[in-house]
């Protein structure tokens, strides 16, 4: 929305005195300004904003997918690298982008303003004169009554309650009527853009103080707690978040489960939680919550998300000298269809603090997961997503981890560059299902225990969220408003009849004249209408009063 | 629950009927102005043209193009009758098209709009329902034909290519989001194909208008450029604030089951696109030299993101948005 008609004014000339250099600089701004505020420039804005969102729907973007942006780039050679840098993989907060919707919110602010104060003057102006000549408007309707000028006119004008209207009286006695209605159309005009402005501000600052963070927490009873960022498998915090001051939260899963068609599709996820906040977190009170998909925990300002799952196997080593470790740790999916996963659960060896001993016995067990396992040719595969036939295809590295090399290593896998030195050695490779032990060479016993299932949950906190919807619901209402409401006017001219040989019947003309303020199409039938009532009242006044 | 087998066939067999129907109607749609001469279509134009003046306050006294209704039934000439018959078919097809997502939800035992085979006969039979709905106050039933025509294609590719056997639907969507947010999108874009193909039209009418030997075959027999820009745009009115609607539904819904009301999924982004070039056709109405033609344009254009929406985003590239159980 912007000023439709630029004033065709000439510019003034500058008052002489003035130094040339301010004189055009502020020439220059005031022509930027109004180029600015133009609605020629608001649509080719418009347009900009539209084509630069364009890369965000069709390239990977780092937001949402980063190893699928480094993917892309590293196949796509030159001009996956030129992309990089013209920042088409973080689109929405890329320098071009930000430029237009800051100048697209400039222009809608310099128009909304003198759009307010014009509003606010038509609100308390009175309706236009009528014009002389009705029968010259877009719709028109005469016709000669009986009655009185004045007796007509008064029936006649109280049939438009619920319109703006100005009375007038003529000097030739004709009395006139200048109506107008649909002023909700601007009202929701100003509604919508202001409300659109609310809505960019509360995104912004929700962008500035949000915060969502992901973790993976064992469906055993485990626990987590929103105290740090450490928590946390992967964090990204808003522009003033720093991750202290997280809003403090404690949660427990105690189970998952799921549900599947025969097909194996899933058609239910599940988890019972318990969860402490606020007063609860010092009377240390739990209370449960049924969390699954599409119903998130919401507490101490924050959401907690149900976002995925899946199994966690439990192996239990037994060393040579009769130590015993237990190991848990979530293995990843490979195939959310069948729920194969595949991880690594790592042991160190008991007792041991010399280095050089401890780099030799490391352990790493891994392999392949499968919740309802089907053997072919000694290749493990997974029919279906649930727990029904659960079994580990495993190989056991022994060796050096590279746990110290300073590089950050996937709990998923081990470190193949250890495998590639030499450094850490495929010691065994096993089949077991839950119960079975296989042994090594040297005599360490790796026995699969039995399954657990993680959920990963995603926390999640937006402070201005509540307002982003608060101003969109707004902007839906004043869409509609301008939208459906039509702006028009209507005049009335009431006088006696000019031919003075006019039998009685015939001695008062009606005349009335309607205009639609907007390209409002559709105004013609409501006019014929209108006209039409007002005409049959005003004909049949008499006859009615009379019966 | 499990599907109900012999419903879904049922439902198949009827969106096969109403894809046959609408075909059958479209033949007839054409048949019309072939088998009749244009007794009433120049002076109404002239019409048009004398009573608006000033083009911000035209009328909609309805400009008909159709020859007058002689009264008696028998005595309706033949393209009269084409053409009546042509409407009650497109009502039959969209009876049975009707009945046959009704099946499907029968079969399936939720809201039949949970892949997209299903959208697409959902947004074809809104595009059906609003061109008729337009129907009774306009003159345009010349345009049936060029309305059937890309439901015609839609359906057909959503019958062949994008055919997905009735299934329940994932967790994610088991939601009664997925009623309020998918109906209201599905119906925003079914309302919004009838101003694209009006804006098409458009196209061609103005050009004709300009120079009368373009496009001599068809354009002449196309209602008034006026009432065409009218149609569209009465139309967009009402599909945009829908569309709105359902995005907002969209987003309450994306922060109940994705953790966030917005995240630039390449569906919300394209959504977005699409809702600035609608917010662009209703500004250029207001600006001078935008008007017509240019509008017009960037009608068509909105429609073309949202079938883009509909298409590339669902089948090609990978967001949270990829139910279209295709594959």
């Amino acid at each position: 929305m912007t000023t439709v008609d630029e004033p065709k004014v000439a510019e003034p000339s500058p008052p002489p005195g003035r130094p040339g250099v301010v004189a055009a600089a502020l020439a220059f701004l005031r022509n930027t300004w109004r180029g600015l505020t133009a609605m020629r420039t608001a649509l080719v804005l418009l347009f900009l904003l539209a084509l630069a969102a364009l890369p965000g729907a069709l390239l990977p973007q780092r937001s949402l997918n980063e190893p699928k942006v480094e993917q892309y780039i590293a196949s796509h050679g030159w001009w996956g690298q030129l992309l990089d840098r013209l920042q088409a993989y973080t689109v929405y907060s890329s320098v071009w982008f930000s430029a237009i919707y800051i100048l697209l919110f400039v222009s809608l602010v310099g128009c909304l303003l003198p759009r307010s104060v014009e509003y606010a003057r038509q609100m308390i102006a009175k309706p236009v004169l009528t014009p002389r000549n009705l029968a010259r408007l877009p719709h028109h309707e005469r016709a000669e009554v009986d009655g009185d000028v004045d007796e007509v006119f008064d029936d006649l004008k109280s049939r438009f309650r619920g319109w703006r209207q100005v009375e007038r009286a003529e000097e030739d006695g004709a009395k006139t009527l200048s109506t107008e209605r649909g002023f909700l159309r601007e009202t929701g005009n100003l509604v919508f853009h202001f409300a659109l402005l609310g809505l960019i501000v509360a995104f912004a600052v929700g962008k500035l103080f949000s915060y969502s963070g992901q973790v993976i927490v064992l469906a055993n009873g485990s626990e987590f707690c929103n105290s740090g960022v450490l928590n946390y498998d992967s964090f990204t915090p808003g522009l003033r978040v720093d991750g202290t001051h997280l809003d403090p939260f404690c949660l427990k899963v105690n189970d998952f489960s799921a549900s599947y068609t025969d097909t194996g599709e899933a058609v239910h996820y599940d988890s019972h939680i318990q969860y402490q906040s606020g007063q609860d977190l010092t009377t240390n009170t739990w209370r449960p919550y049924d969390l699954a998909v599409n119903s998130p925990l919401r507490t101490a300002g924050d959401r907690i998300y149900l976002l995925g799952n899946g199994y966690a196997p439990q192996f239990t080593v037994t060393f040579p000298d009769g130590q015993q470790r237990t190991g848990l740790i979530q293995w990843k999916p490979d195939d959310v269809s069948t729920m194969l996963s595949e991880g690594a659960t790592k042991f160190d060896p008991p007792n041991v603090t010399d280095p050089s001993q401890l780099t030799k016995k490391q352990l790493a067990v891994t392999g392949l997961f499968a919740p309802s396992a089907l053997f072919a040719n000694g290749l493990i595969t997974s029919t279906y997503p649930g727990l029904t036939a659960p079994a580990v295809s495993l190989d056991v590295y022994q060796g050096d981890l590279g746990e110290d090399t300073g590089t950050g290593q996937s709990i998923f896998d081990i470190d193949q560059s250890m495998v590639n030195d030499g450094r850490l050695k495929l010691v065994d490779k096993a089949n077991l299902t839950p119960g079975q032990t296989t042994t090594l060479p040297d005599g360490t016993r790796v026995r699969f225990d039995s399954v657990t299932h993680w959920v990963s949950l995603q926390v999640a906190h937006d402070p201005t969220q509540d307002y982003v919807l608060l101003f969109a619901l707004l902007m839906l209402f004043g869409l509609i408003t301008s939208l459906v409401v039509k702006r028009r006017r209507v005049w009335l001219r009431v006088t006696s009849n000019p031919d003075a040989d006019a039998e009685p019947a015939r001695r008062t003309v009606v005349e009335i004249g309607g205009l639609a303020r907007t390209d409002q199409a559709g105004y013609g039938e409501e006019f014929t209408r209108l006209a039409a009532r007002l005409l049959d009242a005003a004909r049949g006044r008499k006859a009615g009063g009379d019966g | 629950m499990p599907v109900n087998e012999a419903l879904a066939q049922n439902s198949t067999y009827a969106y096969v009927a109403a894809v046959t129907i609408y075909v059958l109607s479209m033949f007839f749609y054409l048949a019309e102005p072939a088998f009749g001469r244009r007794p009433a279509a120049k002076s109404a134009r002239e019409l048009v043209l004398a009573g608006g003046g000033e083009t911000t306050s035209t009328d909609d006294e309805p400009t008909t193009d159709e020859p007058t209704d002689t009264g008696t039934r028998g005595n309706r000439p033949l393209a009269e009758r084409l053409g009546r018959m042509a409407v009650a078919l497109t009502v039959l097809g969209a009876l049975i098209h009707l009945a046959s997502i009704v099946l499907r939800g029968f079969a399936t035992h939720r809201w039949p709009l949970g892949n997209m085979y299903e959208f697409m006969s959902f947004v074809c039979l809104i595009a059906v329902i609003a061109w008729l709905i337009m129907l009774r106050r306009f003159a345009i039933r010349r345009l049936g034909a060029f309305v059937l025509i890309p439901v015609f294609i839609l359906m057909f590719l959503g019958g062949t290519v994008l055919y997905t056997q009735a299934e329940p639907v994932q967790p994610a969507l088991q939601s009664y989001w997925l009623v309020v947010h998918v109906t209201v999108v599905s119906t925003a874009c079914g309302i919004l194909l009838v101003p694209g193909v009006a804006s098409v039209l458009y196209l061609f009418r103005t050009a004709y208008d300009r120079d009368d030997t373009r496009f001599t075959k068809f354009a002449p027999k196309l209602p008034a450029a006026d009432t065409l820009d009218r149609l569209a745009y009465r139309t967009t009115i009402f599909g945009f604030p829908l569309f709105t609607f359902g995005v907002i539904c969209g987003a309450i819904w994306a922060e109940s089951a994705w953790g966030r009301f917005w995240g630039w999924d390449p569906k919300e982004t394209t959504a977005f696109i699409a809702w600035v070039v609608y917010a662009a056709y209703l500004h250029s109405r207001a600006t001078a030299g935008w008007r017509g033609g240019k509008a017009a344009f960037i009608n068509i254009l909105g429609f073309a993101v949202m079938i883009f929406n509909l298409f590339f985003i669902n089948l090609v590239t990978t967001g949270l948005h990829s139910y279209a159980g295709v594959g």
